[in-house]
């Protein structure tokens, strides 16, 4: 009987499946479209994790990093990431900022942790979870609209921050106001204003948007076309006793393959624009005529 | 029960223009990309590594949009909005 039942609880549908890879870790239920009680749990302990993990082992490599001598190991791994990041930030970002490049490292490297957890197999960490007795887990940050829109909005706050230090709060302002529809006479100045707020201001809440939702869109369908592959053996290497059944575990190895392989390119692109971009958008803000 | 049936079929639709269109743009997109970028590099090879670089930032660009088109496309699939408010309706009437 307890085995029955157990057989009958262990083979679930395709879309109770996809479901419950989709179901976040929360505290509770959210009560309409935005309830900011809702915690993620997962999110929440993967980020931090990952956070841990990158920062402690580039200080631990910066601590231990012998100015004289051949760099080996970790430590010539570390200088090749802050070598790539000082290039990238030179060649968009030609004022002075202290603050630039250590942000720019810290996007590229947590949100390429974030997005490297989506090549994890699809079940490998919900089942240890399962085994601690968490019902749902999600381990891909990045895959949690909340997480990029939190990265995407404090690039936003910086870019109105520096704008107002570099530019000063009249200067902000004119630049929303003044372009791109110029004027001498002041009363044609005011009448144009409406026209430039509305052709500033679209594109300037444009970019914390697409930066965050790009991200996630990419990182969101790649995990899953991999559920979508995970299905093809659902009901584990029981299906072995038929064709269908071999081909479905067949084909799970192959596409599986084939799309991980294509998935490094996409997480190390996304990381690679979100870092770009925050450079190239943080270097306008630094500009002032 | 009609009433279900016409939402969800008029969502599936939806999600399959939402992924056909994004895939339309990107690709011609990508085609025209491309096809400056060999064009670039062919020439000017010493270029070829910074224009690669310009090229896949670009890229990035011209696919974000199609990409949130199948995050929501995704979103309606999964957990269609659409069909809450038809059950509140459907149970209080």
């Amino acid at each position: 009987m307890a085995a029955l039942e157990h057989a009958a609880e262990e083979a679930p549908t395709a879309g109770e499946y996809i479901l419950h890879h989709l179901t976040f870790l929360k505290n509770h239920e959210p009560k309409g479209i935005v309830d900011f009680s809702v915690v993620h749990w997962d999110s929440v302990f993967f980020s931090v994790l990952l956070a841990v993990l990158f920062a402690g082992s580039f200080w631990l490599a910066a601590r231990k990093a012998s100015a004289t001598g051949v760099p080996k190991g970790f430590q010539s791994f570390v200088e090749l990431i802050i070598d790539f990041i000082d290039t990238t930030v030179k060649e968009s970002f030609t004022h002075h900022s202290k603050v630039i490049a250590p942000l720019a490292l810290t996007i590229f490297m947590w949100v390429f942790l974030f997005n490297f957890m989506d090549l994890l197999p699809v079940d490998l960490l919900p089942k240890v979870a399962h085994w601690f007795g968490v019902e749902h887990l999600k381990s891909v940050p990045s895959t949690d609209v909340n997480v990029t829109f939190g990265m995407s909005l404090t690039v936003f706050i910086l870019i109105i921050f520096y704008s107002i230090k570099m530019k000063g709060l009249g200067g902000f302002v004119s630049e929303f106001t003044m372009q791109p529809f110029a004027a001498k006479n002041p009363v044609v100045k005011v009448l144009l204003i409406p026209a430039n707020l509305v052709l500033e201001i679209v594109p300037f809440l444009a970019r914390p948007i697409s930066l965050s939702l790009r991200l996630f869109g990419n990182l969101f369908a790649g995990e899953m076309i991999f559920l979508l592959i995970a299905l093809l053996t659902l009901n584990g290497l029981s299906g072995l006793t038929g064709v269908g059944g071999w081909i479905g575990v067949f084909g799970h190895i192959v596409l599986g393959l084939v799309w991980a392989i294509f998935h490094i390119l996409v997480i190390t692109l996304q990381a690679f624009i979100f870092m770009v971009l925050t450079i190239i958008y943080l270097a306008m803000a630094h500009e002032h005529h | 029960m009609e009433a279900f049936a016409t939402v969800q079929g008029m969502t599936v639709l939806a999600v399959g223009i939402i992924f056909g269109l994004g895939a339309l743009g990107t690709a011609i997109g990508f085609g025209i990309l491309g096809g400056r970028f060999l064009e670039g590099a062919a020439r000017q090879p010493e270029l070829t590594p910074m224009l690669q670089t310009k090229m896949f930032i670009v890229a990035a660009l011209v696919d974000a949009v199609a990409m949130i088109g199948i995050g929501f496309a995704l979103f309606f699939t999964f957990a269609n909005p659409f069909l809450g408010p038809l059950a509140q309706t459907a149970a209080g009437g």
